[in-house]
């Protein structure tokens, strides 16, 4: 058993590329101007561990954290 | 088309390393050997060519330029054998900078957006079936001047509500703003002049009669105040969606035709895995990026520890940046699978492309109606490939035979 990840968008950082919201749609969502932030709390369900970290390895800002909690 | 005969030619380049210069034949046909040359010698090589002008050549030294407002102005974004006075609200927000540049872009961000995006892929898919049934009875085409061409031209006129048949006028206008002029300032006033003239018919036709359009929305914008934009923002705003969202995409859209012409196994692995599409376009992006923009040293500073002074200016090279080796393992292969793509295609940092969203639609539904209708093609052997010279690079020409 894995432990669990916690996704974070630094805002000042995102310059709205959608390229997470592309890769891991249910993890990240856009706002009125593009611009991401996780879903909910950032808590990544069982089974999206690999979108999360796909999603991180393609961010051109380096905004996305990823965390074991 | 405009008269070329009176453009200075360049002397031809001997020493890239210390005398460089992105219009010279030799870098529009083939830069990739070039880049890696400068990028061998330093992070940030210089001419003196253009008035003087640095380049950065590597992944890092390129985001570190476009993470710094503070020493890098975007108030000229090409750079050109001369440097006439800087004129405000030339194209905003690409030539602004910070503060007046996050209010200028969000005005332009929500027609953008991925999800707005959608609703106009159908128009696009119509417009690449309806290219196709021009050409493909006759078992070849120019694919650049056929196909990749008005796709793109023909989808922002869509959006901005002016004529698509009016994409020949629109396209003159690039070629003289973005590759005629980096020799000749008069054909850039002459371009701007005719382009703004052709959008204050449309504005004033849309204050009698109002529609529902970019031109409208830019045109009902607010500021922050709750003020109307100035009527030179709003003709500046509008040249810049007519003129960033042509040629660059065309060039996006051809060269991956290009690439796809000729490599059977992509080609038969992107019909095979449909799937893998999303993925291989931001390969292509990465392997063929288009777009050059530029910058103007505006305090001395250094960039990857090399000195750099105000007076010059900065071609800020992300199709180079996309392929430094250092940063992307096998970076001069196109795998079309490639897990790990931080590129920078659209650029990096606040002036992240505005259209970027449009681009990768365009490119996606380009390249999977041409596959569903023409599956088997390759470059005509009696033809000539051509390419566009300076601030954005793509086939011009792409003679096929399907």
């Amino acid at each position: 058993m894995s432990a669990k990840l916690k996704i974070h968008v630094d805002p000042d950082k995102c310059q709205g590329h959608a390229r997470c919201k592309a890769l891991a749609p249910e993890l990240f969502d856009l706002d009125e101007y593009g611009n991401a932030h996780e879903v909910g709390d950032g808590s990544v369900p069982d089974g999206l561990e690999d979108k999360a970290y796909l999603a991180k390895a393609n961010c051109p800002e380096i905004a996305i954290d990823v965390t074991e909690q | 088309m405009s008269d070329t005969s009176t453009i200075p030619q360049h002397p031809p380049v001997t020493d890239w390393v210390h005398d460089f210069d992105h219009t010279d034949p030799r870098w529009t046909e083939n830069p990739f050997p070039i880049w890696d040359e400068l990028r061998a010698a330093s992070p940030v090589v210089h001419t003196d060519r253009f008035l003087g002008c640095y380049l950065p050549t590597t992944y890092e030294a390129v985001r570190e330029i476009a993470h710094d407002t503070e020493h890098f102005s975007s108030r000229r974004v090409i750079v050109r054998d001369e440097r006439p006075e800087v004129t405000r609200n030339a194209a905003p927000p690409i030539t602004s900078d910070p503060p007046e540049h996050k209010p200028a872009k969000q005005l332009l961000l929500p027609p953008f957006t991925p999800d707005a995006m959608k609703k106009l892929e159908p128009r696009v898919r119509a417009i690449c079936n309806e290219l196709i049934d021009e050409f493909i009875a006759n078992g070849q085409c120019d694919a650049a001047a056929r196909y990749t061409k008005y796709i793109p031209v023909r989808t922002i006129a869509h959006m901005l509500g002016i004529p698509e048949q009016d994409s020949d006028l629109f396209i003159r206008w690039i070629h003289m703003i973005l590759e005629l002029s980096i020799r000749n300032e008069g054909i850039l006033v002459q371009g701007v002049q005719e382009m703004t003239e052709y959008f204050v018919g449309h504005v004033e036709a849309r204050k009698q009669h109002p529609t529902d359009d970019l031109i409208s929305t830019m045109m009902n914008a607010r500021d922050k105040n709750g003020q109307p934009l100035d009527d030179a923002h709003v003709l500046g705003s509008l040249r810049l969606l007519l003129i960033a969202g042509i040629d660059t995409t065309w060039s996006a859209i051809g060269a991956s035709l290009w690439h796809l012409a000729k490599h059977p196994a992509d080609r038969a692995r992107l019909i095979a895995e449909p799937d893998l599409m999303p993925t291989a376009i931001e390969e292509l992006l990465r392997a063929y990026s288009p777009v050059t923009m530029a910058r103007e040293v505006m305090k001395e500073t250094k960039v990857q520890g090399c000195p750099v002074k105000p007076g010059n200016m900065v071609l800020l090279s992300f199709p180079a940046a996309n392929r430094d080796p250092a940063f992307f393992p096998d970076a001069d292969k196109v795998v079309l699978d490639r897990k790990e793509n931080r590129h920078a295609a659209f650029g990096l940092g606040i002036h992240r492309c505005v259209g970027s969203n449009l681009a990768r639609m365009e490119m996606t539904v380009a390249i999977e109606e041409w596959l569903k209708r023409i599956p088997e093609f390759r470059l005509d052997p009696a033809g000539e490939v051509t390419w566009s010279q300076g601030t954005v690079r793509g086939p011009r020409q792409l003679p096929i035979l399907f």
